[in-house]
């Protein structure tokens, strides 16, 4: 049912966790339907002064397939600028896995999603900090 | 550092199929190349093959006190129950059109009625309690002058919970309502006396206690009239044609001699087994729960349900280490849908997703249930820890109210 490239993620998810100081949090899910998935960024700037994407974290509650495109949307974005990574489309995340089963397409490919909002989290925090000064 | 136990191979989904036993097999493998004739034929291959067949149908209706003709030969529990409900009420469709069933049946019986009833007939559907068991009374008080059938299986193939189907049939020959148990799940494993239990139709499957897939057999009480489901050379007393299958049925009638015989040694470990597993399970797990009743239950069956995980990844994780179980969860259904039995429990569909069904057979040891509570407690502590959802956050899920950012799911 699950590709091999799936399963490889299942088997040996990277970077599930969570990250203690993390400078923006997306949460996304309903657990009516199995998948929860919090995903937790740090970002830094690179030496071109562009933001990066220093590390990721994910959490998940759900499924093989839910656990596998968490796995892999965060192999897909460490290191990309955030607007590299707001670019990635859970389609990606989908294609670099070889592909999942068709009911699993809507319900547990949540994690581009997730990524999406954790960097809205990030923004809308750096958005009131400069406010404030 | 704890030692890492040397890996093994465990099978406990006994409640969805079991080993074919190797003097099963053995008794089969004549009636495939040597004695292949068809019962039907008057040579001396077809007499061969009727009279083994003849053999093998005493065999199975000794196992639950029955006339060997009151045994019908079918494909498996699926086909029996069709025929079962179908039959029947097509029989008297003219002057009873109304069934009572349970919640939790399995599909077999549940979307047979749901067929029925876009055909006119009249469905009542009664629930059960949170152990997961149908109230007698129930069925009692929703028998009216039009009900024909009672339908309530005797173990249930998820939670494994045994139902009252003495009481039950014993209501419906009062109110002279005709009695269909689903026994799939308990012939073999259960001693069943049919005349003892007021039942007019009972389904089996030889696959659930050490025979051959694609055989099984409907008990239909003598003198009961029903129609066939499947018309052709009027074969098995004209309720169901077809060319019987013999190395199956040879196979069916073997498994349940030695189910006969050896009742009362596998039970002995099968109880020893599961109780060690529940028992077991529940103390080294915490937030962990077992689904169904603790004493009307089958003795091969344990239920759990696990706080914040779900089932599916479970189930795979599990396999890895080569433990097969099964799951309620809506993740591993191609519906997607929670399953209906724990819905029916009145679980939340959070609750039923962390679900995991283990079935022993009389091949499990308890070297293996050692294995498994070494082995699932690291597992689930494993998906735990990389799970938003903990003690202190779980509440603020509700069922339904989070945007879910998916598309459409059935």
């Amino acid at each position: 049912m699950y590709s091999e490239k799936v399963m490889e993620h299942f088997k040996n998810p990277h970077n599930l966790g969570e990250i203690k100081d993390a400078d923006g949090i997306g949460k996304i899910g309903n657990p009516t339907c199995g998948d929860i998935m919090w995903c937790y960024i740090k970002v830094r700037k690179n030496e071109k002064g562009k933001e990066i994407l220093k590390d990721i974290k994910v959490k998940t509650f759900g499924c093989v397939a839910a656990i596998a495109t968490s796995s892999m949307i965060t192999d897909l974005a460490m290191g990309r600028t955030l607007e590299e990574a707001k670019k990635l489309t859970k389609d990606n995340v989908k294609d670099a896995l070889q592909g999942l089963p068709k009911i699993k397409v809507h319900c547990s490919n949540l994690a581009a999603d997730a990524l999406h909002k954790a960097i809205e989290d990030y923004e809308n925090k750096k958005k009131k900090d400069n406010q404030k000064n | 550092m704890y030692e890492e136990i040397e890996k093994m191979k465990v099978y406990m989904d006994n409640a969805a199929t079991t080993r074919v036993d190797d003097e099963v097999f053995e008794e089969m493998k004549p009636y495939f190349t040597e004695k292949y004739g068809n019962a039907s034929s008057l040579h001396s291959f077809g007499q061969e093959a009727h009279e083994i067949m003849e053999i093998s149908r005493e065999k199975i209706a000794k196992l639950i006190n029955a006339e060997p003709k009151e045994i019908i030969f079918t494909s498996g529990g699926s086909e029996s129950d069709n025929m079962a409900i179908k039959g029947i009420m097509w029989k008297n469709k003219d002057k009873r059109d109304h069934i009572i069933t349970s919640k939790i049946e399995h599909p077999a019986v549940l979307r047979t009625c749901e067929f029925l009833e876009k055909h006119g007939f009249d469905i009542t559907y009664v629930g059960v309690d949170k152990n997961g068991l149908v109230n007698p009374k129930e069925i009692e008080d929703a028998i009216t002058d039009k009900t024909n059938l009672v339908s309530i299986m005797h173990a249930n193939n998820e939670i494994g919970t045994i139902q009252p189907i003495e009481e039950i049939g014993k209501i419906c020959k009062e109110k002279k309502v005709i009695f269909h148990t689903d026994a799939v799940q308990t012939v073999g494993k259960v001693p069943i006396d049919v005349k003892r239990l007021d039942v007019d139709l009972l389904s089996a499957s030889s696959h659930k206690l050490h025979g051959p897939k694609g055989v099984g057999f409907l008990y239909v009480r003598k003198g009961l009239q029903i129609d066939a489901l499947i018309h052709g050379g009027g074969h098995e007393s004209g309720k169901r044609s077809g060319t019987e299958n013999i190395p199956g049925i040879v196979g069916f009638g073997k498994a349940c001699e030695m189910a006969m015989d050896e009742m009362e040694k596998r039970n002995k470990k099968l109880i020893m087994l599961r109780e060690k597993l529940i028992n077991c399970v529940l103390e080294k797990i915490p937030k962990s729960y077992l689904n169904g009743d603790k004493e009307k239950r089958l003795l091969n069956n344990a239920h759990f349900r696990f706080d914040y995980i779900e089932g599916e990844a479970l189930l795979l994780r599990l396999d890895m280490e080569g433990i097969a179980g099964s799951t309620g969860s809506a993740c591993s259904t191609k519906s997607l849908k929670p399953s209906h039995v724990l819905m029916a429990l009145g679980l939340s569909p959070v609750q039923s997703h962390g679900s995991l069904r283990l079935t022993l057979s009389k091949y499990n040891t308890e070297a293996e249930v050692d294995y498994v509570l070494e082995k699932l407690p690291k597992v689930i502590m494993d998906l735990r820890s990389i799970s938003p959802l903990n003690d202190t956050n779980i509440d603020d899920f509700p069922d339904e109210d989070i945007n879910h950012g998916a598309g459409e799911y059935e």
